[in-house]
């Protein structure tokens, strides 16, 4: 028995090749956004995972240091070291700023890190990690940084000594690495004119600058400009210890809040990108529902388009299964194309975006059973309507 | 038709296959690419990095012992001065009396004594008298020509006599005695009169003039600043992890906030035994090799310190050395499929270079670079370099 559906494709094959690959750049669109979506989600929890942490301790009563700003005595990491359950701790601070390279500028985190405790990025795909203890930097790729580059932050230069992958801030900001110390330097460090007139202002309160105690006026000030404190502290348990146990000590003991992993995968995606991701993903439901609602009108006209050639068919007496099946397997042949072309274009396009776009195999099977089902349902109005045809509009009439 | 055919089957093969390829090799499913390098044997010049700013060894803070009023400054910021010149003095008050009633004291004391003197001379010569007086008496008794009553009262003079010269004796002795006494007063006075005025203890550069004519300040209140420019230095901050390996004469690079292009030569003076523990930080103090005054004390400086080298030492690149836990090691490959193997690091350079001191072997190969992390049994695929390199 011949192929009717190959036959007919054949017959037409150049408007049905270009209409499968309409379709697929459409569906393509669906799966790219599905990819902004999952990029989006991935992003924060990727921030997690780079953090490398099984707990995150914070300022009391904060959702820091990610969703709220946080700020925390840096010696405090020592005391935590000392309690029972705790493998490491790390001191971090996060900052987004904007940085200059020459005329390049990038919208970054900054992060301040101790080479060697939680905070540290896991991997580089080029230099080094750092080395010295101040003015080097490890930078995203994102970023537009290359090695040996001189990267100005505030009065000092840095010197991109390694790059990252994938290390972004929940909103996708790529990251910058720095040494904790000129991390906290960056971070709480006025200009120079504000700490001239902060010294001015002390020099003038008479509490501050009593003539008879020679020395208090500068041991005060001194005191204004150092700063000890780091947005959070990165806590890497012991492979026997319950996180949930040991946040609850430092909650209950040091007067800090102590977040474990799956409580900070929730502040980040259900609170901190909640909106926008929901944002992006209501209009990925629209755009399916749109594509789908495309698929099934092309599929639909195309049939109709054919109802002279159906009901010659039916004429010589072709049975009813005979055209169900063209009409269904023409529509799965104009999905199979539109999915590849869809795959092919998305996974294309995917890395020229400027925030992560993560494309899933499983989003992909998923959106190929989408694409056969709603062929598949679409062909059934198409069938109906050639089942209905009458075989004498062959002839005319 | 049949050629058209065979056409759109090969048409739609070559599609899969592309589709395939792409699929496998640029989304999500594609190897993990990484870069290999091989564990190299070398030496390995160390150093060790840390910024401080320069301060003078020795800073002189001049200051009067007692609270006076400042009478005269005699030298201002950025005047050399010498050892031992006169840069301050405090106001005297009523000092330069003193002084000048303890001298005529003093003199006083030199006519006490003579009067003393004198006064012993006599009482020697009363009680020379006496006892000759008495010793003639003797004799005429024992003739029987004076009676014994006599005898006793010439007894009685001649004891007189003698006590009288004791006490003379006594006298001048006070007198010598209240001579010193007085001097050491004249001495003291003069050296209160000393301490207003303050010296330099060095010759040395003025960094500071803390008070003016007029004022008061409280004993122990710096007025004049005195550094000696030749034992600028730069107290550097080390961090402490690094600082095992330093010791006194090792060479160092300075590089100075103003000058940053040029690396100054210096050496490792002394390390602090005090460290900072707050910053976790050691103090080492790196002296320029040739003495410099054009720089200015506070200013900031990056201090390079070179370590002896290690000879013939097993490194890797330090991006290669991971942790898992609390083991530290590498990622290597085994039938392009990465296998973490636990190693033992020794130092790790500014270059990059880590020291691996148990469990590798020379020309083994380690996993560098990463697109992803990596985990056990993850299947790779070695590429040279996983960002271009710009030309």
């Amino acid at each position: 028995m011949i192929n009717l559906a190959g036959r007919d494709i054949l017959h037409g094959w150049g408007k049905f090749l270009f209409t499968g690959i309409g379709l697929g750049l459409l569906i393509g669109v669906t799966l790219t956004m599905a990819g902004v979506y999952r990029g989006m989600v991935d992003d924060a929890e990727v921030m997690i995972d780079n953090a490398g942490a099984d707990l995150w301790v914070v300022q009391q009563d904060t959702l820091g240091p990610y969703a709220e700003p946080s700020s925390v005595r840096d010696d405090v990491a020592r005391d935590l070291l000392g309690q029972r359950g705790i493998a490491q701790a790390g001191n971090v601070t996060y900052l987004t700023m904007q940085v200059s390279q020459g005329s390049k500028e990038a919208r970054v985190m900054l992060v301040g890190y101790e080479p060697g405790k939680p905070g540290e990025p896991e991997y580089l795909v080029a230099g080094r990690p750092l080395a010295r203890a101040h003015y080097e930097a490890l930078a995203d790729i994102k970023t537009g940084f290359a090695l040996g580059e001189q990267v100005r932050i505030r009065r000092h230069d840095y010197t991109v000594v390694g790059l990252t992958r994938r290390m972004v801030s929940s909103s996708g900001d790529p990251m910058l690495f720095i040494p904790l110390k000129d991390a906290q330097e960056v971070q709480f460090l006025k200009d120079n004119d504000a700490l001239l007139n902060e010294r001015a202002r002390t020099a003038s309160n008479p509490a501050f600058n009593r003539p008879n105690v020679p020395g208090l006026l500068e041991a005060v000030q001194a005191s204004q400009a150092a700063s000890h404190f780091v947005n959070a502290v990165l806590l890497r348990l012991q492979p026997e210890a319950d996180a949930q146990a040991v946040a609850g000590e430092i909650r209950r003991w040091q007067h800090l809040q102590a977040y474990t992993r799956a409580q900070m995968e929730d502040i980040l995606v259900a609170r901190l990108i909640a909106t926008s991701a929901k944002q992006i993903f209501m209009f990925l439901v629209i755009l399916a529902i749109v594509s789908a609602a495309i698929v099934a009108f092309i599929i639909y006209t195309m049939t109709l388009n054919k109802i002279r050639e159906i009901a010659v068919l039916k004429l010589i007496g072709a049975t009813n299964r005979t055209i169900s099946s063209m009409i269904l397997q023409q529509a799965l042949g104009l999905g199979l194309i539109g999915f590849m072309v869809g795959k092919l274009a998305a996974t294309f396009w995917a890395p020229l975006f400027p925030k992560y776009v993560l494309l899933l195999p499983g989003d992909a099977i998923k959106g190929f059973a989408l694409v056969m089902l709603m062929c598949a349902l679409a062909s059934t109005f198409a069938i109906r309507a050639a089942l209905r045809v009458d075989p004498a509009t062959a002839i005319g009439g | 038709m049949s050629k058209l055919k065979i056409r759109l089957i090969a048409l739609a093969a070559v599609v899969a296959g592309v589709f395939f390829w792409v699929v496998t090799t640029q989304g999500p499913l594609a190897a993990v690419k990484v870069t290999v390098d091989k564990a190299g044997v070398g030496d390995l010049s160390n150093a060790v990095f840390g910024v401080g700013s320069i301060e003078a060894r020795r800073s002189y803070n001049l200051a009067p012992t007692i609270t006076s009023r400042i009478a005269r400054v005699l030298v201002d910021q950025g005047d050399p001065v010498k050892a031992g010149q006169l840069v301050a003095e405090m106001d005297p008050v009523d000092l330069d009396a003193r002084v000048l009633s303890s001298q005529q004291a003093a003199e006083r004391a030199v006519y006490g004594i003579r009067v003393a003197e004198a006064q012993l001379a006599e009482a020697q010569s009363r009680a020379k008298t006496a006892s000759a007086a008495y010793e003639r008496f003797a004799g005429l008794r024992t003739g029987g020509f004076v009676s014994q009553e006599m005898l006793d009262a010439k007894l009685h003079e001649k004891n007189a006599a003698q006590a009288a010269e004791a006490a003379a004796t006594a006298a001048l002795a006070s007198a010598h005695l209240d001579q010193a006494r007085v001097n050491a007063d004249a001495s003291g006075v003069g050296k209160l009169r000393a301490q207003t005025r303050l010296l330099s203890p060095v010759a040395g550069i003025v960094t500071a003039r803390l008070a003016e004519p007029g004022a008061t300040v409280v004993a122990g209140q710096s007025v004049i600043q005195v550094v000696d420019p030749a034992s600028l230095w730069v107290k550097t901050r080390i961090e402490q992890k690094q600082a095992g390996l330093i010791r006194s004469g090792q060479n160092a690079d300075i590089v100075l906030r103003s000058q940053p292009q040029t690396a100054i030569p210096g050496t490792v003076k002394r390390i602090e035994l005090l460290g900072d523990t707050i910053t976790e930080e050691r103090m080492v103090d790196v002296a320029f090799a040739a003495p410099r005054v054009d720089a200015a004390v506070g200013e900031l400086a990056e201090v390079t310190i070179k370590l002896p080298q290690l000879q013939q030492a097993l490194s890797i690149p330090s991006a290669a050395v991971k942790r898992q836990g609390q083991q530290e090691g590498v990622w290597v490959l085994q039938d392009k499929r990465v296998q973490f193997q636990a190693v033992k690091s020794g130092l790790s350079t500014l270059a990059g270079r880590t020291q691996i001191l148990e469990g590798l072997a020379a020309g083994d190969e380690v996993i560098v670079y990463s697109q992803q992390p990596l985990s056990a049994g993850l299947k790779v695929k070695v590429v040279d370099e996983i960002v271009r390199s710009k030309p």
